[in-house]
């Protein structure tokens, strides 16, 4: 039984399209993304603000808000599609089998309620526990992310816990049901410099102790390295390039890739200037045919302007461009 | 907590000091006191000696103080029309006014909350915008307008309900209720609804929108990724979040009902302390206006200090040394 499901995928997503029809015309803000997770593993989803990789997340939850939809593609949950669910048994999903950590700690948590009350109330809404079995087991993953003098610290509000204290709790929150997938969006952004490899380190320990699955959505490409065992780069609403982490990372192959790696400082080398990628991501209305990075692209040639290319496998990745294409290459 | 409360126990102080001395000016300066208690053939020192036995000569500060004093021993003065103790007067019409601000606020708090939370929940459906819009009726009519319309309905043309008075009430001895008979609670409908109707829209059109406010933080998101069934994030989580700002407001307008009961007072003929003053207005009785003046202050005064303890009771953020406190947030 653990092995079978070990080697099968906790999450695939597959074609997954994300739109918002307005006034003027449909937005595609996610566009035909594919992806799966296996169990215990950390997928890292990076790219620029916009590209995408949140609705994503907030896609798989299913709490898109309207008239944001997911119009076409399916989410499939450790072997049950769960895109097309009604309302309350996807809420059952939520919380229970997948977690969520978001952005900003100071404002995830409710300020009325203690923060036992508040772990209290998501265990005992899907698990068959007691009051004070619930509360027991709080206490349990209070000191597992580390928060000191858990049964003391357990009645107190979350206005009385530091930001990186608070995001701990978020934490414990995500974790308190035993989910396989635990989705983080910007898990760090929020908080200092110093506590968030903290942080890291802790969500990185504990799904490795409950063998937990993460999809960490983040722009920074440090945390990415640091934590992720494979990474998917997102432009413009589509996944650019998709692999292990140190490919990617050592020996990236899609332009837009190689740009967000040269932005990145080295404190070992000794380089004037950090290369940048002129220009900017385009809005949702003005995606240019073709290759959307076309525009700030140093390798376009002609058939970038007119045909959009598919993740295809190159060395152990997969990347979206033309520039590995076998056509091209004979050409 | 209690440096808190002694504080707000004494700016309260602060206030009716002021009001007291607003309401003794009333007595020194709208008309002559000897005035209108000697007759025009009145010689000069019979005038002065009745403004010695009354302590009228003693400086203005004498005089406040004894007003004060007095006040605090629960003797208000004498009426001039009715010849009877001021404090009489209201404590007679207190329980009127009270049952009548009691059932309007039942009213407005018990619709009002609910149909905010309705609304605010399902915006966009055909049900709240017809809410909304009769709300923006309540909210603007005046409410004369309200009661003479409700009587019009209700007492001429379907002639169900009493248009005028409290009905039988039951005398206890201290306290005179119309609870008890049917006519009472009968009378009691209309000038409740009338009354109550103004707060009642307000009360529902600022629960909509804070409720709107809440259920976009994150929080409220939050809670639905943890999948928290629908009833406890829109009961539990948000509507707590909505309730300091309603518990100011719905406080605030409690005070104002009592103050301002005085229309429906009039419309509906209800023997309360605003028909009192109406008519102690009319007869330039002025013990009975300082009085009334004095009272409605130290209700206002304090359900302020009730809803600042309340404030206490919901927002954990209040409650704790600031100094402990780690960031704010909203």
């Amino acid at each position: 039984m653990d092995a079978e499901l070990s080697n099968r995928p906790v999450l695939q997503v597959q074609g997954l399209r994300v739109e918002f029809p307005t006034r003027r015309g449909v937005l595609t803000a996610v566009d035909d993304v594919s992806f799966e997770i296996m169990p215990g593993e950390v997928l890292g989803l990076v790219g620029e603000s916009g590209a995408g990789k949140s609705l994503t997340g907030t896609a798989i939850f299913g709490l898109l808000e309207p008239p944001g939809r997911v119009a076409s593609g399916t989410i499939v949950l450790g072997g049950d599609r769960i895109d097309n669910l009604p309302h309350d048994r996807m809420r059952r999903i939520r919380g229970k089998k997948i977690g969520a950590v978001f952005q900003d700690p100071l404002t995830s948590l409710n300020p009325l309620y203690t923060i036992g009350r508040q772990l209290i109330e998501t265990i005992t809404t899907h698990m068959d526990m007691t009051l004070a079995e619930a509360r027991q087991h709080s206490i349990e993953l209070l000191a597992e992310v580390g928060i000191p003098a858990p049964e003391r610290r357990i009645d107190q509000y979350p206005h009385q816990f530091s930001g990186g204290m608070r995001q701990r709790v978020v934490i414990a929150l995500a974790l308190c049901t035993n989910p396989r997938l635990v989705v983080a969006d910007e898990p760090t952004t929020a908080l200092d410099v110093s506590i968030q490899a903290q942080i890291i380190r802790v969500l990185k320990r504990l799904c490795r102790d409950h063998k937990t699955a993460v999809l960490l959505i983040t722009h920074d490409m440090g945390v990415i390295a640091e934590t992720c065992d494979r990474v998917a780069v997102m432009y413009a609403g589509r996944i650019a390039e998709i692999g292990p982490v140190r490919e990617v990372i050592k020996n990236a192959k899609h332009p837009y890739t190689h740009g967000l790696m040269g932005s990145i400082p080295n404190i070992g080398h000794d380089i004037d200037e950090l290369t940048q990628i002129h220009g900017s991501m385009p809005r949702l209305t003005e995606i240019p045919p073709g290759c959307a990075f076309n525009p700030r692209c140093p390798h376009a040639f002609d058939r970038c302007f007119v045909e959009r290319p598919d993740l295809a496998q190159e060395d152990k990745s997969q990347v979206a461009c033309w520039l590995f294409d076998k056509e091209t290459a004979d050409a | 907590m209690i440096a808190f409360v002694l504080r707000r126990l004494f700016q309260a102080l602060l206030v009716m000091l002021a009001v007291g001395m607003v309401a003794f000016a009333l007595f020194r300066y709208v008309g002559d006191p000897i005035e209108s208690m000697a007759a025009e053939d009145d010689t000069a020192e019979f005038r002065q000696e009745l403004a010695e036995r009354l302590g009228l000569d003693d400086p203005a500060i004498v005089q406040f103080g004894r007003y004060i004093l007095n006040c605090l021993r629960g003797d208000l003065g004498i009426s001039y029309r009715n010849k009877r103790p001021v404090a009489e007067l209201i404590a007679d019409r207190l329980p009127a006014t009270l049952e009548l601000v009691l059932c309007a606020s039942i009213v407005a708090l018990v619709i009002g909350i609910p149909l905010g939370v309705y609304t605010g929940l399902h915006r966009n459906t055909v049900t709240s915008e017809v809410l909304q819009a009769v709300s923006l009726f309540g909210i603007s009519m005046p409410t004369f307008l309200t009661g003479i319309i409700l009587i019009l309905i209700f007492s001429v043309f379907l002639n169900v309900l009493p248009s005028f008075g409290r009905g039988e009430v039951v005398d206890l001895g201290w306290w005179t209720t119309g609870f008890l008979t049917v006519s009472g609670l009968k009378a009691l409908i209309l000038p409740s609804i009338t009354l109550g109707l103004f707060q009642m829209t307000l009360l529902m059109r600022l629960v909509r929108t804070e409720m709107l406010e809440v259920l976009r933080t994150d929080y409220i998101k939050f809670a639905r990724a943890r999948g928290l069934t629908d009833r406890s994030i829109n009961f539990g989580h948000a509507l707590k979040n909505t309730l300091v700002p309603v518990i100011t407001v719905a406080g605030m307008k409690l005070g104002s009902l009592i103050a301002f009961a005085i229309i429906t007072e009039t419309v509906f003929q209800w023997p309360g302390m605003g028909f009192l003053f109406i008519q102690a207005v009319h007869n330039v009785d002025i013990p009975v206006m300082g009085a009334y003046l004095m009272m409605i202050a130290l209700i206002f005064v304090i359900i302020n200090l009730i809803v600042d303890l309340l404030y206490y009771a919901v927002d954990p953020r209040l409650r704790i040394d600031r100094a402990v406190a780690g960031g704010y947030t909203s």
